[in-house]
């Protein structure tokens, strides 16, 4: 048990310091470490826990961490997982953001901030362009879309209250089959 | 303490946000207009560290803004906070895999639910685009943008959409104009 556990942990510290953006980028490399080199987990399997991440709350690689480690050994076995796919995550960023505080008074690093800051912006322009396709199918998702858009931006309403109430219209405004419904 | 109310305020992000990548940037948005814990601009920062490290950019962000917030330690317990509640879902869903997926209430909860999230992100990006391009208290239109901060933006913008490199990539180039071009 306590060899699984380990196991499990460094794994997904592997995971976690090699993959880069989390989410889907990471697909390729559970598949070569969970099925080519571990046979662990199917590859439906994965696809099958991508889904679920996607559409449950929560970080989607954390999620998937979590399913493997509990489809493995158990609670222990999901935080082992999780744990170790954020322990990376934890040393570089705390080591960055330390260098970043203390050098942040340094006139060519606030004009390099400045223009990372451009290029961010336009980053997350075209992340918003590229989920837009995915997520908003019709009318009624485009209303849903503009009006979350408008009362976030201008009124500065609560993030949490716009994501309850868009669930809420979800359910309202697709009724009838689901499947069918979202496509028109 | 601070640690706590960082662990709680991060647990709910862990609630609340959904889909991948920048799914939790509108809530950090929030709580740093809430607590004054961080700014804006260091926020953007935070981005860009964060798509240019390894890691889930989430888990990346709630680390440097725990950091920021409350030193090493408030990293560590602001990441523990976002992945708590997905350890709970996860392991409750395990149990009924199937059932949940084929649920039509949730189904129908995530219509609504994806374009919500997708509102969010381009609301905080809208925020981001203020504060990289728009003068603060412009008194005309034509003094309304800084002009090589947005020509280096759009020439950028269509760099990734015409390229699929690395965001590092981007992020380095506007590092090099900012200190070349004095932003």
């Amino acid at each position: 048990m306590t060899k699984t556990l380990f196991n499990l942990l460094w794994t997904f510290t592997k995971i976690g310091s090699v993959s880069f953006g989390g989410g889907y980028a990471m697909l390729p490399l559970l598949e070569r470490e969970l099925i080519d080199k571990r046979s662990w987990v199917t590859k439906e399997q994965i696809l099958d826990y991508y889904a679920i991440g996607q559409s449950t709350p929560g970080i989607i690689a954390v999620n998937v961490s979590t399913f493997i480690g509990w489809q493995r050994a158990g609670w222990v076995g999901a935080l082992a997982a999780t744990l170790g796919f954020v322990l990376p995550s934890l040393v570089i960023i705390t080591i960055l953001a330390g260098v970043l505080t203390w050098s942040g008074d340094v006139p060519t690093v606030q004009h390099a901030l400045a223009g990372v800051r451009v290029a961010v912006a336009a980053l997350v322009l075209s992340t918003v362009i590229k989920f837009y396709t995915g997520a908003v199918k019709n009318k009624r998702g485009l209303g849903i879309f503009a009006l979350t858009l408008g009362l976030s931006f201008f009124l500065g309403l609560s993030p949490f209250l716009l994501v309850l109430g868009g669930g809420f219209f979800g359910l309202i405004l697709f009724s009838g089959p689901a499947g069918e419904e979202g496509k028109k | 303490m601070i640690y706590l109310e960082l662990y709680w305020e991060f647990f709910k992000i862990g609630l609340f946000a959904v889909g991948g990548g920048l799914a939790t940037l509108p809530f950090l948005y929030a709580l740093s207009a809430t607590t004054g814990w961080f700014t804006p601009a260091q926020l953007a920062d935070m981005i860009a560290v964060s798509e240019s490290t390894p890691g889930a950019i989430g888990i990346n962000m709630a680390t440097f803004a725990g950091f920021t917030t409350a030193g090493v330690f408030g990293g560590v317990v602001a990441t523990l906070g976002l992945i708590t509640p997905s350890l709970f879902i996860i392991v409750f869903i395990a149990r009924g895999l199937e059932a949940f997926r084929e649920n039509t209430l949730v189904q129908r909860g995530f219509l609504g639910l994806r374009p919500a999230a997708v509102g969010l992100i381009a609301a905080a990006g809208l925020g981001i685009m203020q504060l990289a391009l728009v003068r603060p208290g412009a008194e005309s239109w034509t003094q309304f943008l800084y002009l090589p901060q947005t020509g280096v933006f759009v020439v950028l913008f269509w760099a990734i959409r015409k390229f699929s490199i690395h965001p590092v990539v981007f992020i380095l180039i506007g590092a090099v104009a900012g200190v070349v071009l004095g932003f």
